[in-house]
């Protein structure tokens, strides 16, 4: 088992480098650069900003001195928002995105095993087709059309919680429930189809047979059974959600490294998106291996590979 | 223990709910919305309004400006003399003036400080404004470098000596401008080398500054908190505890805020609601005259715009007063010139007009009567909803009145700004806010070759006038100059003006002291609550 993370730990330093290669050459494929602004600076002035921050050396160059840095653990300096160094800026906003992450998954998991469980035990009733259907409209909606959508009803219309922000707890509910509900939706079909293959085995039908309360027979014998497909799905969840949070955080202004990314893109601060996408890209590979570990762990035959 | 697994992640995210955070509103500090986060607290490191608002709190210039005329006042110096012939400036310090940490604010403070911003490997973005100082651009572009033959210096710690490249009228002026705010030297170099950029020392805990507040906490996309500064000179006479800015970009967030009452002061307010405001709440709503032109640039390089009768043509098919009085509602108010009127007293004698008859007989002789055989012309402009209003509307006029189609097309902001200076469009969509108080600030765009102008045009005579207005002392003599160089600018017509933008932001009735003036400059220090005795406390 050791061994096995031992490499795949390993295999992520070419992963990382191929990423970093390409995002520092791509980026600089875009139009415009980050000290272009409306009121623009004298030629001399941009070549001293330039110097200052070495963008005036050959490319190939700075990708060296770049890739040396990161090596070091310096992420550099941010352009647009010198106050504080890439590596600052992004502690400074990965707890809020980690916040933001563990309510939504805390969403998707109540809402989607909720539904999943109730929808397992009357198959092709209403009370199966409403929730699998809403559950379809759920993964069917992306997050840019539901996050306005909850604000316009919620927000605009009802008056019951706040367009944006993140500050008190209801600024927290909209961008929560945006960015959990495609989660939330995949598990309830999980839970749904993971559920009805269990009840249908026949441990249950003996623990019916000798008289058991039905609750019992669900949530203690089936569910166990039953939400292994989720557990199995939590591994990449979590990485969609803590990855697939640039969106939400922009619509909902919440200060997270979603929206430092977002923000670092239209401003073209170079070694802001090279850092965040790093980040990005590191939790992708670690909450994977994660994944990886508990599927070993949960089942003996993968373990014993 | 697969239930502990599944227990632990299902409680684990509510451990970390966050404990309930406290309603603003009442206490003696005033709670403003500041759009965007502040890029640094440097004042020598910085650009945009944000950071002019958030700056103008904790630093102060020689002078500051009354809010309600924008004419000089003390400030961190108590008087001051301008030689006849405009050139030299000799400054007395504010005896009482002190830096938030205790110190006195010297005249050496101030020579440390323009240093600093006029160092070259600095590479401050503002460096620009301190180079009507004598050598002031000579020392910036490495040409010398010794700063003793700048031209300011310190007769002893009270008396600071400023000698200029060219009379320069609004020298005063521009001193509310963070680019001449003061820095302590102490402060810079505990923290790093003078020439750092993004060094600690404007953190919590590490800034000091010489304004009516200072630094209490920054806590980035959230606050910047700000407190009295209690060895500011003319402490007694601030009347708020503090002046919290918030970092809003969503307009309608921050007037929900307000609505709430959680803020007392906008940045600004959505297009849709202004009319609410009109109607129900006129006392909350500024809308006032800002130094900001909308106008359109022609790419004069390439057919069609490399005809100024074509480029007349278009300007004159806008209906200017119908777009202001229709299609925007914050009472901006249409453009005929460039420099926003009565700046300074200068309001520009050249017009264009608006005469559709004309601008088809102008393009029928550029050989396009009724637009026929003219090649497609793309209008470029930024993603904003608002611009994308106003494009519309002209792209209408420019059809019903020319017989002219156009495409629309919206860039990312910085690809915008990348067509607009290589010059990769046929027109754009273009704003400009005056950063100093002066016409020549707006016309001085479009010298040949300036940086600023982004049309291809030049022409030696507006060249000629600008170049005699810099040397001019006579007010009047400098004015005629400026007449005559935005005459030929409207006559060549590189560009076309539409409209003079407004500050749109709404005003807790109950705060006072704040002047809406032209430049949008807030002296925090003036502005106080009316409210009854015994609401303020918490």
């Amino acid at each position: 088992m050791i061994g096995f993370i031992l490499k795949r730990l390993l295999s992520f330093i070419p992963v990382l480098f191929v990423i970093i290669t390409v995002t520092f050459f791509l980026v600089r494929l875009a139009p415009g650069g980050p000290f272009d602004q409306d009121r623009r600076v004298s030629e001399a002035a941009m070549q001293r900003l330039l110097e200052a921050y070495n963008l005036d050396a050959p490319l190939h160059r700075q990708y060296l001195d770049y890739l040396g840095g990161v090596i070091r653990g310096d992420f550099g300096p941010s352009y647009r928002k010198p106050a504080r160094t890439v590596r600052e800026w992004i502690v400074l906003r990965i707890p809020v995105s980690l916040e933001l992450g563990a309510y939504a998954l805390l969403f998707a998991l109540v809402v989607g095993l909720g539904a999943g469980i109730v929808a397992s035990l009357k198959p092709n009733s209403l009370l199966d087709q409403v929730p699998m259907a809403l559950a379809m409209g759920g993964i069917c909606i992306p997050n840019f059309v539901l996050g306005p959508l909850l604000v316009l009803i919620f927000a605009l219309w009802f008056n019951w919680l706040p367009v944006a922000g993140w500050n008190t707890p209801a600024d927290k509910v909209l961008p929560s429930i945006t960015l959990g509900a495609m989660y939330a939706a995949y598990i309830a079909r999980l839970t749904r189809g993971g559920m009805l293959e269990v009840l249908s085995q026949d441990f249950i039908r003996t623990a019916r047979a000798k008289g058991l309360r039905e609750a019992r027979v669900v949530l203690q014998h089936g569910l166990r059974g039953g939400v292994q497909p989720v557990v199995a799905y939590l591994g990449p969840a979590t990485a969609g959600i803590l990855t697939g949070s640039f969106v939400v955080e922009t619509i909902f202004q919440v200060p997270g490294l979603g929206r430092e990314f977002v923000e670092a893109a239209f401003n073209r601060d170079y070694t802001m998106i090279i850092g965040t996408v790093l980040v990005y890209a590191t939790l992708v590979l670690f909450l994977n291996l994660l994944a990886d570990i508990a599927h070993a762990w949960l089942d003996p035959r993968i373990r014993a590979q | 223990m697969r239930h502990i697994l599944l227990s632990t992640l299902l409680i684990a995210p509510l451990l970390a709910l966050p404990a309930c955070t406290r309603q603003e509103g009442n206490d003696n500090v005033l709670h403003a919305g500041n759009r965007s986060e502040v890029q640094d607290l440097d004042p020598h490191l910085v650009s945009g309004i944000a950071e002019f608002r958030a700056l103008g709190a904790l630093f102060e210039g020689l002078v500051s400006l009354d809010m309600e005329d924008l004419e000089p006042v003390p400030g961190a110096a108590r008087a001051w003399e301008v030689s006849p012939d405009g050139l030299r400036y000799v400054f007395e310090m504010q005896p009482e003036g002190r830096w938030s940490n205790g110190e006195p604010v010297t005249a050496h403070d101030f020579v440390y400080a323009w240093q600093r911003m006029l160092t070259p490997t600095l590479a401050a973005e503002y460096a620009y404004m301190l180079h009507c100082l004598k050598n002031g651009r000579a020392y910036n572009d490495g040409e010398i470098t010794d700063f003793s033959q700048v031209g300011v210096r310190a007769e002893d710690d009270y008396t600071l000596v400023v000698e200029l490249e060219h009379p320069t009228p609004y020298f005063l002026s521009m001193q509310i401008h963070f680019a001449w705010f003061p820095v302590h030297q102490g402060t810079i170099e505990a923290h790093g080398a003078l020439d750092q950029r993004g060094s600690p020392w404007t953190r919590p805990g590490n800034h000091v500054g010489n304004g009516p507040y200072q630094l209490a906490d920054w806590r980035p996309d959230d606050v910047l908190r700000t407190g009295r500064n209690p060895y500011y000179w003319d402490a007694e006479n601030v009347r708020l505890d503090g002046v919290n800015f918030y970092p809003i970009s969503n307009e309608q967030q921050e007037e929900r805020r307000f609505r709430r009452g959680a803020l007392q002061l906008t940045y600004a307010i959505p297009m849709h609601r202004i009319e609410h405001y009109q109607a129900n709440q006129p006392e909350v709503l500024v809308l006032a005259p800002y130094f900001q032109t909308y106008f359109y640039r022609f790419n004069t390089t390439r057919p069609p715009f490399d005809d100024q009768r074509v480029r007349q043509a278009f300007g004159m098919a806008i209906e200017r007063e119908e777009l202001v009085g229709n299609v925007l509602k914050g009472e901006e108010e249409a453009a005929f010139f460039l420099t926003p009127p009565d700046t300074v007293g200068y309001t520009s004698r050249a017009q264009v007009t608006t005469d559709v008859a004309r601008a088809r007989e102008l393009l029928a002789e550029a050989g396009y009567p009724n637009g026929e055989g003219l090649p497609t012309v793309e209008v470029l402009y930024s993603a904003s909803e608002t611009d994308k209003i106003i494009t519309e509307a002209l792209q209408r006029m420019w059809r019903e009145n020319l017989g002219v189609e156009t495409t629309l097309l919206s860039q990312d902001y910085k690809v915008y700004l990348d067509s607009m200076s290589a010059l990769n469009f046929d027109v754009i969509r273009s704003t400009w806010l005056g950063d100093v108080y002066d016409p020549v600030n707006f016309l001085e765009c479009f010298l040949t070759d300036g940086g600023n102008n982004r049309t291809g045009w030049g022409s030696a005579e507006f060249d000629r006038l600008i170049e005699a207005s810099y040397h001019e002392v006579d007010p009047a003599q400098r004015h005629e100059y400026l007449h005559q160089a935005e005459a030929i600018l409207l006559e060549e017509a590189p560009i076309t003006p539409v409209f003079f933008q407004t500050q749109k932001y709404l005003k807790a009735a109950d705060l006072l002291g704040l002047t809406p003036n032209f430049q949008g400059f807030i002296r925090w220090q003036d502005l106080y609550f009316d409210r009854p005795a015994g609401t303020e406390a918490e």
